[in-house]
């Protein structure tokens, strides 16, 4: 049986398709988790939290789905050592859960990004890839701007995962992904699964599941 | 009932992304004077509790949920 990978819906995501399709690529199963409801994720390999505009941005970018009640299986999820990746909102919502440090703010210029970016990867997750130091994945963000307080500390503990090669939202050290403590948790802005045919700008997200 | 007002604000050390862009607008449409502009939000909350028990639970509404402490400050004022 394939080994299965669970996929978070809230009201707002947008690019939860993009995500069911990469996983299948990748030769998992892919399972919706639907934000109002609590699951028993024993068995699943890795969760995932697609990007788009989850509960309208109100309030901030994923606070309101930080705190629906599929996170708490979620938190769970992670208690028990499982992987769990964020993209865009879903790095967002991570981030508001707790799951991630930092936080996520308005694009420096004030306006939205959607282009093609140069990544380096600074340090390796424990489950999701890439193996390449360098990537091309397209951005598509209006809050984009990573924040914190310490980014010394977390470059020191190897948290940072990726970073811009060029200046793109104002990001603190271009700081682009980072990981948690543990290295289970990761969460990133720009989306791998919008680059994994050949008939897209890049195949490099292809590396981010095993 | 208790209602109170939260006075969110984004924190001086945060660029203010939309507080630069109306400043600008400002300035353009016959405001030269103005030097800068933030902008927050205005956040109102009623709670159906004795007060004492009220003003602990809206502490925690705020800190917890309305705001985020990297990004923002906040004030609570009782309506």
């Amino acid at each position: 049986m394939a080994k299965r990978i669970g996929i978070l819906r809230f009201p707002g995501t947008n690019c939860d398709s993009d995500v069911f399709e990469f996983v299948q690529l990748k030769g998992y199963e892919a399972h919706w988790l639907w934000h109002k409801d609590q699951y028993d994720l024993n068995g699943f390999e890795a969760l995932m939290i697609p990007g788009g505009f989850s509960f309208g941005d109100y309030l901030r970018s994923g606070a309101l789905a930080a705190r629906s009640p599929v996170m708490n299986s979620v938190r769970h999820f992670h208690g028990r050592g499982g992987p769990i990746l964020g993209i865009c909102n879903g790095f967002q919502i991570l981030c508001e859960s707790g799951l991630l440090p930092g936080a996520l703010t308005k694009n420096q210029t004030g306006k939205f990004v959607h282009r093609s970016v140069n990544l380096q990867v600074v340090s390796h997750a424990s489950f999701f890839g890439p193996q390449k130091e360098t990537l091309q994945l397209p951005v598509a963000h209006g809050d984009g701007r990573y924040v914190i307080s310490n980014p010394e500390e977390l470059e020191d503990q190897g948290q940072v995962w990726l970073k811009y090669q060029s200046e793109v939202n104002g990001s603190i050290h271009q700081i682009a992904g980072v990981l948690s403590p543990c290295r289970k948790v990761a969460g990133l802005m720009p989306h791998p699964e919008r680059a994994i045919y050949a008939w897209m700008e890049s195949q490099d997200g292809l590396g981010f599941l095993p | 009932m208790i209602r109170y007002g939260v006075k969110v604000i984004p924190r001086e050390v945060i660029l203010d992304t939309q507080g630069r862009a109306v400043s600008q607008v400002l300035v353009q449409s016959g405001f030269p004077k103005v030097h800068q502009v933030r902008v927050g939000k205005w956040i109102e909350v009623e709670l159906n509790l004795p007060e004492k028990e009220a003003h602990e639970e809206i502490q925690k509404i705020a800190r917890g949920i309305l705001i985020n402490p990297l990004l923002e400050n906040y004030e609570i004022v009782k309506l």
